[in-house]
């Protein structure tokens, strides 16, 4: 492997993790604003204009906080778990295509970190192990709501994790390709996979709530009956880790859903430009589609009540599960037809 | 049992039909309706810089009134402190010498006159007691400070500056002087 490669996907891994650690910067600040309009209110207001700084306020508060450790806790996994938590939120950044190739000094850069060709495997993968972070965290805790909310996180990840793979196995079908790249490329222009596959969307946006432990299935950290889950026993930035950590994995689940169902990177009208001018709009396609997903996100959180537990494993095994694989079924036998198999 | 408010609903628990049972009808509901509320007026009052407009009967904080000619009302009696539920008000009492007249209305003043802010309720009793309408809540808000010691609010916070009269006329508790 030559060393401007090297370089050049340094480069690009750096852009992408400080990007997505913007985001998920401002997802917060957002968060707050969004819940705000939709109650009413202004929301933060005071640090800096519009309270732009909020994020950083709030950062410097994390960081000067008491850093406790209980007593009775497994102190090398209670540091490991919110790192675990960050660590796989922000490696699944490394595949997701964020646009056309650049031309940058007569050489063309793929702006995405590595094609896999399994990359959403790949993704599937890092998904179940994000929640041992929520795991050893609430295990190490030794605290009895800690415990309850790491139990109810891994219950809620099965169960989810299974429909999850169900609905992507369809899209792999009808792209014929685990490649994230190829995914994308598949829905050229306006040949998006949400007009072919509407309910495997419903289903794959609703198991995405549910990994990324938002409302209305935040069951893993319910104030009402868990104080706060398995982040109860944490301070200082190992609790803002695992807040961070469910921002950035918000804003993975998002470009992963415009991946899957909306094109990724594609515009109507794509057709018309080439080149950088291409590579440039195709990003900012790509980015307006991600914001609009986690306005979403947002917008559902303040929207609707929490589940029941009962009602959230109902959910999970005996409407969503069945769904999907019916809907895999016809999926399958409709490609068949096509390719004259029978 | 005939209903009062006519707003009664008789809960049932029949079994939801189809579109009730799979949820999304009522969730993109309830989704519209929060989204509506994004272009509505908000309600917030932005404190410090703005403030909300109080009934002239509101109870905040205390004030301790002078007569017309500026002399203190107080008599440091002590029926404010008998009466006050929460126990906030303590004084100390003294006599007026001569050549204090000018300063204090009778014979005996208030040495000393203190309300503890965190303990008092804003109840209002201190100026029901008060027979010399000396005492009175006003609409005004008791700032926020740091430390617990300065929520004790001595004479120099609450009687009243001559340069700054405080209003009180349109209280309750305002009357002619000895017909209350």
């Amino acid at each position: 492997m030559d060393s401007g490669l090297i370089i050049e996907k340094l480069v690009l891994v750096a852009i992408i993790f400080s990007i997505s650690l913007l985001i998920a910067m401002y997802a917060t600040y957002f968060e707050r604003k969004v819940a705000a309009w939709f109650q009413d209110r202004i929301g933060p207001d005071r640090a800096g204009p519009f309270g732009i700084l909020q994020p950083l306020a709030d950062g410097v508060k994390m960081f000067m906080k008491e850093d406790f450790i209980p007593s009775h806790s497994d102190k090398w996994l209670f540091i490991l778990g919110p790192g675990i938590s960050m660590f796989t939120s922000l490696i699944t950044s490394a595949i997701i295509p964020w646009g056309e190739d650049l031309t940058i000094f007569g050489n063309t850069v793929a702006l995405q970190v590595a094609d896999f060709n399994i990359g959403i495997l790949f993704i599937m993968g890092v998904l179940s192990v994000g929640i041992y972070g929520i795991m050893i965290g609430g295990w190490a805790s030794n605290n009895k709501y800690s415990l309850f909310g790491a139990i109810r996180a891994s219950s809620q990840m099965i169960s989810y994790e299974l429909a999850m793979g169900v609905s992507v196995i369809t899209i792999v079908m009808m792209t014929g390709s685990l490649s994230l790249k190829d995914i994308v490329q598949d829905q050229h222009g306006m040949n998006w996979n949400i007009f072919y596959q509407p309910v495997c969307f419903i289903v794959f946006f609703v198991c995405a709530l549910a990994e990324t432990n938002r409302a209305p299935f935040d069951l893993p950290e319910c104030e009402s009956e868990l104080i706060g889950g398995y982040h109860t026993e944490y301070s200082s930035m190992k609790l803002g880790f695992f807040l961070f950590a469910e921002y950035v994995s918000m804003f993975i689940s998002s470009a992963i859903i415009a991946i899957l169902f909306f094109g990724g990177y594609n515009f109507p009208g794509m057709d018309y430009f080439s080149g950088n001018a291409l590579a440039i709009l195709s990003i900012i396609a790509f980015f307006t589609k991600i914001f609009f997903f986690i306005f979403v996100f947002m917008w559902i959180r303040w929207t609707l009540p929490r589940f029941r537990f009962d009602q959230l494993m109902h959910l999970g095994w005996k409407s969503l599960i069945p769904i999907a694989l019916i809907n895999l079924l016809i999926t399958g036998l409709v490609i068949a037809l096509n390719k004259g198999w029978f | 049992m005939q209903s009062l408010s006519n707003r009664k609903k008789v809960v049932s628990d029949k079994p939801m039909n189809f579109m009730e049972k799979i949820y999304l009808p009522a969730i993109l509901g309830g989704m519209w309706i929060t989204f509506k509320h994004l272009f509505r007026k908000n309600n917030t009052v932005k404190y410090p810089e703005e403030q909300r407009v109080f009934a002239p009967v509101y109870r905040g904080m205390h004030v301790l009134k002078r007569d017309e000619q500026g002399r203190e009302n107080c008599t440091a009696c002590g029926l404010c402190a008998v009466a006050c539920p929460a126990e906030a008000i303590t004084m100390e009492a003294a006599e007026r010498v001569k050549g204090e007249e000018n300063l204090y209305r009778e014979e005996k003043y208030a040495a000393t006159y203190d309300i503890n802010m965190l303990r008092c309720i804003f109840c209002g009793l201190c100026e029901e007691a008060c027979p010399k309408e000396a005492i009175f809540l006003t609409d005004r808000i008791v700032p926020s400070e740091f430390e617990r010691e300065d929520f004790l609010f001595g004479k120099d916070k609450l009687v009243e500056p001559m340069n700054a009269r405080i209003d009180v006329t349109k209280r309750q508790h305002t009357g002619q002087r000895g017909t209350k």
